[in-house]
């Protein structure tokens, strides 16, 4: 009977110490202790689980708890913050994975009881319909979020195209999978014991998950990963309400909310619904909005290394605008090196993040940090758009549509409406491109065309090194 | 365990959840994702039973398969997590102080 308390206590402790360690996240100086409270409590509820009397073998147990960790390691530990997206992207699927694992577990071991303990235990408890609803839950949850993950994880590494792959009657096609597989969960839900339903409906849960991903674009990932973080922890929660384990169902909640929340965010700050993200496919978009404002007839201005130097080495005030393109380039470094010489010649320099700017939400502020770019220098959108009529240059790096003025003036374009950084509105604007090719909406940008923007084409941690050199040498 | 009661935890903590993570700014979503990720391998405690209680081949299999799947998940996640923490520091990790600006401190009342 002891025994029974001090495990629920052991979860008790890990709910409240991951509550307390995920409101830690608020500040960043009590961020750190406060996740470290939190593996605190994950490794209560661990030892709290080994002493769980149902378990009799612990020798796969330690096997796989020393294969997981050594694994683990290097992902912890090797992965840079330019392959966060990635990272995150298949740390989902492991995760839904291991739920699902579970639950086909937990529904085999129901329907197919070993001994006539279980078999006795079996009869008096059938395998119950709110029983069979939370599994069902769990598994098709998680394998839609292990294949929408690994989509993502292909995507973003671009091992998959990063294009919306999509076919005439695509959206039918997916609404169908979906109402089929929900059937699915509903016959199992009726009639617990038709196995062959149960794993049919896993097989298409999982179709789900690839059909969901392949048709959206590599630029919009931020939101799809937050929404499959969402699945992940809904998928986990219905574990908890499947064996009766309070904590799971705690965390499912926490992962759930967050996921949940962070997905919607995403989708405002591009202004699009979330309908729009999951099956509107950018791309196509495109056409039948057209390509936005024509720019034919129109000239952009080229500098080079050394009068960009100068009109940055004179600034007073300057904001940088990373973007995508920064990261691909891996020119995060560099910018914080022009930063500090700009800072020694006492000009001031901030850093603008759009919300939605790279891969994943909060991408370009752990790229910077990394960089050792303190974060106080770091701005969300709303905090710092009313201060570029007060710059001197927006330093544009690897970033299109997050500063294309067509969202705000164009309502032919496929981006109006979305917030974007007041760029346009700086004394001057330095773009660091590689090239003139469109963005990754696939539409121009006039911010290009603009008399006070100056493109300096190049590689970024190329043009960025070679900056630094030129500002040196003032 | 009653199902009512797992319900109301559901809830609570879903409430819960939502004012928490509203509270977290733009800044740390990237360790928040890598964080819940981390406290998500908290199906470990689901994966050590199957694994461990013997019940039939199946779901010894498969609880072994999710234990690697969770403690990847718990033992990377939390090295991030750790890792991505450390360098958000107010004087960029390399111990100087920052430069004082006056827009800065002027304009924002919220990073004092």
């Amino acid at each position: 009977m002891n025994r029974e308390y001090l495990i629920e206590a052991t979860y008790l402790t890990a709910s409240v110490l991951f509550i307390f360690g995920l409101k830690s996240l608020t500040r960043p100086e009590k961020a750190r202790r406060g996740i470290q409270q939190a593996a605190v409590g994950m490794l209560l509820a661990v030892i709290g689980t080994l002493l769980q009397q149902e378990i009799i073998d612990y020798r796969w147990i330690a096997l796989a708890l020393a294969v997981g960790a050594v694994i683990g390691y290097p992902l912890g530990m090797w992965v840079p913050m330019t392959a966060m997206p990635q990272r995150i992207a298949i740390a989902l699927s492991f995760g839904a994975l291991a739920a699902t694992l579970v639950g086909i577990s937990e529904y085999y071991t129901a329907l197919h009881p070993h001994g006539a303990l279980q078999r006795a235990a079996a009869l008096a408890h059938p395998l119950s319909s709110a029983r069979a609803a939370a599994l069902g839950f769990e598994v098709m949850l998680g394998a839609l979020t292990v294949a929408g993950s690994l989509v993502a994880f292909g995507k973003l590494q671009e091992v998959i195209t990063g294009r919306p792959i999509t076919f005439k009657g695509q959206n039918f096609f997916n609404l169908l999978l979906f109402a089929v597989t929900l059937g699915a969960l509903a016959y199992v839900i009726v009639h617990p014991e038709r196995e062959a339903v149960f794993y049919a409906m896993i097989g298409l849960a999982f179709l789900s998950g690839l059909m969901l991903v392949l048709p959206i674009g590599g630029a919009d990932m931020p939101v799809v990963i937050a929404l499959l973080n969402s699945y992940a922890g809904l998928a986990s929660s219905a574990t908890g309400f499947a064996i009766g384990n309070n904590v799971l169902i705690i965390c499912g909640a926490l992962d759930g909310a967050s996921g949940l929340l962070l997905s919607i965010l995403m989708s405002k700050a591009m202004n699009r619904s979330f309908s729009n993200v999951l099956f509107g496919a950018f791309g196509s978009q495109t056409q039948a909005l057209g390509t936005g404002k024509s720019v034919a007839g129109l000239t952009v201005q080229a500098i080079d290394a050394d009068d960009a130097a100068m009109r940055l080495g004179y600034a007073k005030r300057v904001i940088v605008i990373p973007g995508y393109g920064m990261a691909v380039a891996q020119a995060q470094h560099q910018v914080r090196e022009l930063a500090e010489l700009i800072e020694r010649r006492g000009g001031e320099v901030r850093y603008a993040i759009h919300p939605v700017a790279g891969r994943m939400p909060g991408h370009m502020n752990v790229l910077l940090a990394e960089a050792n770019v303190p974060y106080d220098r770091l701005y969300d959108m709303d905090e710092i758009n009313d201060q570029f009529e007060e710059t001197d240059v927006a330093l544009v790096i690897g970033a299109n549509d997050v500063v294309n003025p067509a969202a705000r003036s164009d309502p032919q374009s496929p981006i109006y409406g979305m917030p974007i950084l007041n760029a346009d509105r700086s004394r001057s604007v330095i773009v660091l491109k590689r090239g003139m090719s469109a963005g990754f909406a696939g539409i121009e940008n006039e911010l290009f065309y603009d008399a006070r923007t100056y493109m300096l084409f190049g590689d970024a941690k190329a043009s960025l090194t070679k900056l630094v050199t030129e500002v040196k040498g003032l | 365990m009653l199902p009512i009661i797992q319900l109301y935890v559901f809830v609570l903590a879903a409430i819960v959840g939502y004012q928490v993570i509203t509270r977290v700014p733009p800044l740390l979503h990237t360790p928040l994702m890598s964080a819940t990720n981390a406290i998500s391998g908290i199906s470990l405690v689901g994966s050590l039973i199957a694994a461990g209680s013997r019940h039939n081949t199946v779901s010894t299999v498969l609880g072994t398969v999710a234990v690697v799947a969770a403690t990847i998940n718990v033992v990377g996640g939390f090295l991030i997590t750790n890792r991505m923490l450390k360098m958000f520091q107010r004087d960029g990790g390399s111990g100087r102080a920052p430069a004082a600006s006056a827009a800065g401190a002027a304009g924002d009342g919220k990073r004092s």
